[in-house]
């Protein structure tokens, strides 16, 4: 099954099991607090997958390693590469 | 080869590698490259440098595309310094595409490990030993540089590029769930036959490409590990990502998405 097939399986399970439980096609009588909360779920689950995508990115993106050192190490790498290579014969 | 030498009665032919036991792992470094003729000296020198003081086994196959640079001519100034045995030239007339430079110096490749890497020293050859160990450790079909994990990290990026390189990430890990922290990285040590394989069956371009290798490698069941590396970025000045990049990138994976 593709990624695609499964998000699709996927949210087609839980939309229909939401619409069940909202308009009582099942028959339960849910108190009225729980399909108040029922109702609006769908929404507040994804403005919270907004907020966790925009607040993941942005950790990630503080956190990036900034290799200042790897940079430093490889200018000094090419200058005694480029003597060696020199002793060596190369002609740049 | 030694021991072809001693049975004296050996059929095969001398241009035929013989199979390796763990004890003659040979890693074969594929370098495509076009108009790289600053580079490519300092890239062999490192890879030289890495591959003495760590010990294995190794050759350098340079894979040019007819660069109007003069990179030939430095290639065949290498292979001068290093020997024809460590410094391979497989050239080609023409510009022609990164899958198909693999499969050119794959064809070529004696190692049964192969290593690709770029040639413009974003990648340093000091991370190929810590592959290898990790490699042998897990005894993993492919090993994958990471940007993103542990101490792994980029050298001269600006916060633009910051957020597009996460950002992309972010979208490709939850559509595609790969099980692998970088995805665009072109880093990596693979098995040949793995490498092999998996060329056969990618049919998408540049970055796309490295990610479908690893979507894949995954499908197949292949294992994959990974090795934080630090990538330094000289050339981001040349603004290599534009608007162009960022749509086939997000065509290419939402085509993964929907056919993997």
């Amino acid at each position: 099954m593709t990624k695609l097939a499964q998000w699709l399986w996927g949210l087609a399970l839980l939309g229909s099991t939401w619409a069940a439980l909202t308009t009582g096609a099942l028959g339960l009588e849910l108190p009225l607090s729980c399909r108040e909360v029922l109702w609006s779920l769908p929404a507040y689950l994804l403005v919270s997958a907004g907020c966790y995508a925009l607040g993941t990115v942005g950790y990630r993106v503080a956190t990036f390693h900034d290799c200042e050192d790897a940079a430093r190490e490889l200018q000094s790498q090419i200058q005694e590469a480029r003597a060696d290579l020199a002793r060596r014969g190369m002609r740049f | 080869m030694a021991s072809g030498e001693a049975s004296g009665l050996s059929t095969r032919s001398p241009r035929e590698p013989e199979p390796r036991t763990p004890r003659q792992d040979k890693y074969s470094v594929l370098l495509p490259t076009y108009n790289e003729r600053e580079n490519l000296p300092l890239i062999v020198w490192l890879l030289v440098k890495s591959f003495s003081e760590s010990g294995f086994n190794y050759e350098i196959i340079i894979i040019d595309d007819g660069s109007p640079d003069g990179t030939r001519d430095v290639a065949e100034q290498l292979e001068k310094i290093y020997g024809s045995d460590k410094i391979l030239l497989r050239p080609r007339e023409q510009k022609l595409g990164l899958g198909t430079a693999y499969i050119h110096g794959v064809k070529h490749a004696t190692g049964n490990h192969i290593i690709i890497m770029d040639a413009d020293l974003s990648h340093h050859p000091k991370f190929i030993p810590e592959f290898i160990r990790k490699q042998k450790e897990g005894n993993f079909d492919i090993v994958s540089g990471t940007r993103y994990k542990g101490n792994g990290g980029v050298y001269g990026w600006d916060l633009k590029r910051k957020i597009i390189s996460r950002g992309a990430n972010f979208i490709t890990q939850i559509l595609l769930r790969p099980g692998a922290s970088d995805l665009t990285g072109s880093f990596r040590l693979y098995r040949k036959e793995v490498l092999q394989k998996l060329i056969e069956k990618c049919v998408s371009k540049g970055y796309v490409f490295q990610m479908e290798m690893i979507v894949r490698a995954r499908q197949l069941n292949y294992t994959v590990g990974e090795v934080p590396i630090s990538f330094v970025d000289r050339v981001y000045g040349e603004s290599k990502l534009g608007g162009n990049e960022i749509v086939s990138f997000l065509k290419g994976l939402l085509t993964l998405f929907a056919t993997t």
